[in-house]
This record gives C-alpha cells, sequence and structure tokens, in this order.
C-alpha cells in the first residue's frame, strides 16, 4: 500500500501540485492523467523520491519514505523513465544487469543473474542478450529498458511490498508494443505485492487496463475512481477542453475527439 | 555473464604476460646493454655484497630497474585516471590532460619548488606530492564547475574542451612564471613539466609513486559498478541507489591523487589517459569493470613501450616521452573526434 497525503509541491510561486493526497493498492493498475503541465510526473517523481515534496508525506506501507535509506528503497522500488541514452557501448545484458546493482556488491550473484535472464525474457529482448545497446532500434531500445527496470524489483523482498512506476514509458512504442506492453504489466500484477502506478497520455488505453484512474489538472486531484467515474463528458471536458463522444462497449469504454 | 568474466580473466593474464615482457625489455636495452644473467646477479648481489657490483648491475639497480617500476606505475596512473574521467564525465574524449588534472599538478609542483627554495620551506618528502595533488583538485574542480551548464547540470564536449583549454593554459602558463623565476634545477626546465621525462627515476620516486598508486587503485575498483551506473544518466543512478554527488567527488579525487603524484615527479605526459580505455573497448566493451583492471596493465604496457622510445630513438641523447606520447595519441583523439557512432 503506498499513501501520499496532502502533498504539496512549488517552484518559484508556480504550484506543481496542491495538496494532493492519494492511496494507491497493490495488484492494481492505477494510472494517473491529465493534461500536460497537469503535475502527473512531478507527482510520480515525488512518489518514487526523486523530489521531495515542500509539504506532505509519503508511506511506503506505513513507513515514511523519509526514514528509507536510498539503498533500501532501490530494492523494492523501480521507475520507468522515458528511453535512456547510453555514452558508451554496451552490451544488452550489461545494460539489465544494472537493474541489479542495487542488490550485489561487486559481482552478481547466481540470483542476479537469473532475474536478469527471466526478465529479459519477460520482455521479450532475451535474443538481443549480446547486442551493442547502441545499434538496437529505438523500440527494441524501450524493451531493453523495460527489462532493466523490471529486474530491479525481479524478485520479492520479504516483509516488504515491491512499487514500480511508470512515467510516460509508451512514447517511443507503436501500438502494438503499447499494447504488449500494457498487458506485460497486468501480467505482473498477478504478484499481489506489486504496487503499480503510471502516467500515459492515451484515455483509450487508460480506459482499458487500469483498475483505478486519477485524473489530475493544474496540480490537483480533479477525480479518482474506476473508469466509469473517472472518464466522463463533464471531467475530460473541463481538464482538455475538449468536448469527447464516449461510447461504452463491453468491458471498456471509448473516447472519441471531434 | 560467467563468459565475459572468463574473458575478461584472459585479457588480463595476456596483458599481465606483455607487461612482464615489456618490462624486462625496458630494463635490458639503453645506453648499455643489460642481460638477463645480470639481473639475476644483480638481485643476488643487492642483498647479500651491494658494495661488490660491476657497472652494469649498478646501472640495473639504480637506473634500469626504478625507471622500468616508474614509467609502468606513471602509466597505470594516466590510465586509471582515464579511465575514472570518461566515466565521471560520461564522454568518451576525455582524459586527466583534458580535464586539467595534469597542469594543476604541474603548477602545484612547481610552485612547490620554487616557494620551498624561496622560503626554505619543506615538510618532508610527501610535500611535493601534497602540492601536486592540492594543485590538481583545483584546476580539475575548476574545468568540472565551468563546463557543466547551468540548466542541465550536464557538459556538453564543446563548452568541456574549451573550459579544459582555458583552464590548462592557464595553468601551464603559471607553470612557465614559475620556472622562469625558480632556482632550483628541476623547476627551471620547462621542458620537463610541458612534455614530460621518466630521466629522473630513483627509488625514492618509485616508493611514493607506488604507494599512491597502489591505494587509489585499490580504491578506484569499487567504483566500477558507480561508474557503469553513471552511464545511463544521473537521474537513472540515482533511482539505482547510488549517492552520485558522493561517488563524482569522490572519482574525481582518487584521478587527482594518482595523477596529481605521477605529474609532480615526471611532469605532464598527455594521451595515455585517452588511448588506453579505447583501446580497450574495442577488445571488450565498456564495461568499467573490465576498463579498470586491465587499464591498469595496459596503461603499465603503454609507457614502458614509449619510454623504451624515447631512450633509443635518437640514442645516447634522449627524447621527452611526452613527445612519443603525442605523437601516437593526436592521430587518435583526432578519429575519435571525427566517429559518429559515440554520441558526445
Amino acid at each position: 500500500m503506498l499513501v501520499a497525503e496532502n502533498i504539496s509541491y512549488k517552484i518559484g510561486d508556480k504550484t506543481l501540485l496542491e495538496n494532493v493526497s492519494l492511496s494507491f493498492e497493490p495488484g492494481k493498475l492505477n494510472l494517473i492523467i491529465g493534461p500536460n503541465g497537469a503535475g502527473k510526473s512531478t507527482l510520480i517523481k515525488t512518489l518514487c523520491n526523486q523530489i521531495r515534496p515542500d509539504t506532505g508525506h509519503i508511506f511506503y506501507a506505513n513507513r515514511d519514505i523519509n526514514k528509507i535509506s536510498i539503498t533500501e528503497l532501490a530494492r523494492i522500488r523501480s521507475v520507468l523513465s522515458q528511453n535512456i541514452e547510453l555514452a558508451f557501448p554496451l552490451r544488452v545484458n550489461e545494460v539489465v544487469m544494472m537493474g541489479r546493482y542495487p542488490h550485489f556488491v561487486n559481482d552478481p550473484t547466481e540470483q542476479d543473474e537469473l532475474a536478469c535472464m527471466e526478465s529479459m525474457q519477460f520482455f521479450d529482448v532475451d535474443y538481443l542478450s549480446d547486442r551493442n545497446y547502441m545499434t538496437l532500434s529505438g523500440g527494441e531500445k524501450q524493451r531493453v529498458h523495460f527489462a532493466r527496470v523490471i529486474s530491479q524489483i525481479w524478485y520479492p523482498i520479504t516483509g516488504n511490498y515491491r512499487y514500480l512506476f511508470l512515467d510516460e514509458p509508451l512514447t517511443f512504442l507503436d501500438v502494438r508494443y503499447q499494447f504488449n506492453f500494457m498487458r506485460k504489466i497486468v501480467e505482473l500484477l498477478k504478484n499481489t505485492d506489486i504496487v503499480v502506478v503510471g502516467v500515459v497520455h492515451d484515455l483509450n488505453l487508460a480506459a482499458k487496463f487500469s483498475d483505478k484512474i486519477i485524473l489530475l489538472n493544474d496540480g490537483k486531484v480533479i477525480a479518482s475512481g474506476n473508469k466509469y467515474e473517472v472518464l466522463t463528458k463533464e471531467n475530460v471536458k473541463t481538464t482538455y477542453q475538449l468536448e469527447p463522444v464516449i461510447v461504452e462497449g463491453k468491458e471498456s469504454l471509448y473516447l472519441f475527439f471531434d | 555473464m560467467a563468459n565475459q568474466n572468463k574473458q575478461y580473466q584472459g585479457t588480463s593474464l595476456i596483458l599481465f604476460a606483455v607487461l612482464i615482457i615489456t618490462t624486462l625489455l625496458c630494463i635490458c636495452y639503453g645506453a648499455v646493454h643489460i642481460s638477463i644473467g645480470e639481473i639475476f646477479s644483480a638481485l643476488q648481489k643487492w642483498f647479500t655484497a651491494p658494495n661488490g657490483m660491476t657497472l652494469n648491475e649498478r646501472v640495473f639497480i639504480e637506473i634500469r630497474l626504478p625507471r622500468a617500476l616508474l614509467s609502468v606505475l606513471v602509466g597505470a596512473c594516466l590510465a586509471t585516471g582515464g579511465v575514472l574521467m570518461q566515466g565521471l564525465f560520461r564522454n568518451p574524449i576525455v582524459e586527466p590532460g583534458l580535464v586539467g588534472t595534469s597542469s594543476g599538478a604541474a603548477f602545484g609542483a612547481a610552485l612547490y619548488f620554487v616557494l620551498g627554495s624561496i622560503f626554505k620551506f619543506n615538510a618532508g618528502e610527501w610535500t611535493l606530492p601534497f602540492a601536486a595533488c592540492a594543485g590538481a583538485l583545483f584546476s580539475t574542480l575548476l574545468v568540472f564547475t565551468f563546463s557543466r551548464s547551468k540548466e542541465t547540470g550536464k557538459s556538453s564536449i564543446v563548452t568541456l574542451l574549451l573550459t579544459g583549454i582555458a583552464i590548462n593554459a592557464l595553468f601551464m602558463s603559471g607553470v612557465g612564471f614559475l620556472s622562469y623565476i625558480a632556482r632550483d634545477p628541476q623547476a627551471r626546465s620547462i621542458t620537463f613539466w610541458g612534455l614530460g621525462t621518466l630521466s629522473g627515476a630513483n627509488w625514492h620516486s618509485v616508493l611514493i609513486i607506488g604507494t599512491s598508486t597502489i591505494m587509489c587503485f585499490i580504491i578506484a575498483l569499487r567504483y566500477a559498478k558507480h561508474l557503469n551506473a553513471l552511464m545511463i544518466g544521473e537521474e537513472e543512478a540515482q533511482l539505482l541507489g547510488l549517492n552520485i554527488s558522493r561517488i563524482k567527488f569522490n572519482v574525481l579525487l582518487i584521478n587527482v591523487i594518482m595523477v596529481a603524484v605521477a605529474t609532480a615527479f615526471v611532469g605532464v605526459i598527455s594521451f595515455v589517459g585517452l588511448i588506453v580505455p579505447h583501446l580497450l573497448r574495442i577488445i571488450n566493451g565498456s564495461d568499467n569493470r573490465f576498463l579498470l583492471r586491465n587499464g591498469f596493465l595496459l596503461g603499465g604496457i603503454l609507457l614502458g613501450v614509449a619510454d623504451l622510445i624515447a631512450r633509443m630513438a635518437l640514442a645516447p641523447a634522449e627524447l621527452p616521452i611526452g613527445i612519443v606520447t603525442s605523437a601516437v595519441g593526436v592521430p587518435v583523439f583526432i578519429i575519435l573526434l571525427r566517429r559518429k557512432n559515440y554520441s558526445f
């Protein structure tokens, strides 16, 4: 369980987050949506301890995030951001192994090797293992990047939940890989000790895969709940300034804009 | 992965063998030729009857051996410094000479020679290395600070090179000025600081450089993983639980100590720190665990060979070793600058 209590964050006199209180349950897919500049990335960064909010508290299973050392935190939480660029040529398996760095001191253990291999298989990049990362296509790089991030929390740590944050991970993927990726995340959530919080832009993807949607605008939570509660005509219209046509399918909602 | 470790060890073994051969060549060839038999008899007499040595045996013990060891140690220092700096700046064309470490060290050492002889100031044999370290730390921090963009906190290669040129010019002109007013014969030789030479090798310098090199190298090995993580960017490395600012400072400090102590005794030797990591990357990729372990060996080999060339090319006269390393290093540097598959 991940809880944020009254989070506020300002840069200069611009308020990026204002009194945000949220809770995220393990085993569920929590997705944050909102227009550009709504504070989605800032919220993710505060939740994963990349930036410290001006006020408010964040609790990882009742432990204040400030009381967890950065090394311990790195073993239980990983963050999938947009693409990474390497400064030097490295093999794919070396890149993925970086995800295990928080778990070993000098040389990887057998468990680390295993975690690497399994997470590469999970994202179908094991056949790239010996390739130079710099020569991969954008989509391949992205999937290797996924494998690295997942390997970081591949095995549960006793007495802890695992936390996975997704900061607009779908940017470089075509529609097939976007769906593949979301399905993988859903598959990952069969592990009921993983808390997943993600930011996506595509409202239809959010509608299709999410268990809970949080709609942000101007640093405030406009609505949170299941897709039927959040993705209403009024909510979408007031935040995106576009009137949607909403069609209800069997299992999901579909939003069209004209 | 296990295979890779074996490959790494294989490379190390080969390099180690080459290093031994290079060292032997450095010992045997020069103004006088020393045979393997003389080496053994000299080593025996060194411990039993130090007064009974022949001329050749004394040349071996007092000149060749310390010089060969010094070239290996200095090469190892510069190569390790190169690996550390390239990792830290996340840029493949950086080396200690480019980021101001060497010129700052030369300035600190020259300052010590001049002020030391004017004020009769001397705090024992560690004063010179200490002065060099202080100068090097100052100049490297200057380059590091000024080359970073205020917005992104990253250093672009253009700003980095230009800042490096400016700071190097500043400190080398400082060295020039000090050489000009100096009374100490060592500090008066401007070619010594500018181009570097191992001709001052003796057991005293071997001992001091040996101590700093081995201590720093052992500490540097602990940072291989951290330098690897830095390759994917500071933010990502932080998410892997690393304290980036502390790591950066420590790595910088290790580089400064290693390179500065060496520079204090042999002057500025460029391009070794640049070439070695690149040769190794061609052999076996960019894993810093591999680069650090083998950089030490390959650096020693390269500088040993360079010193041999410096002594043999115009024998019995001697070239400054910096001329040899630059002659090889500059073309490599330009090729690297023009290559496209590194993203600067």
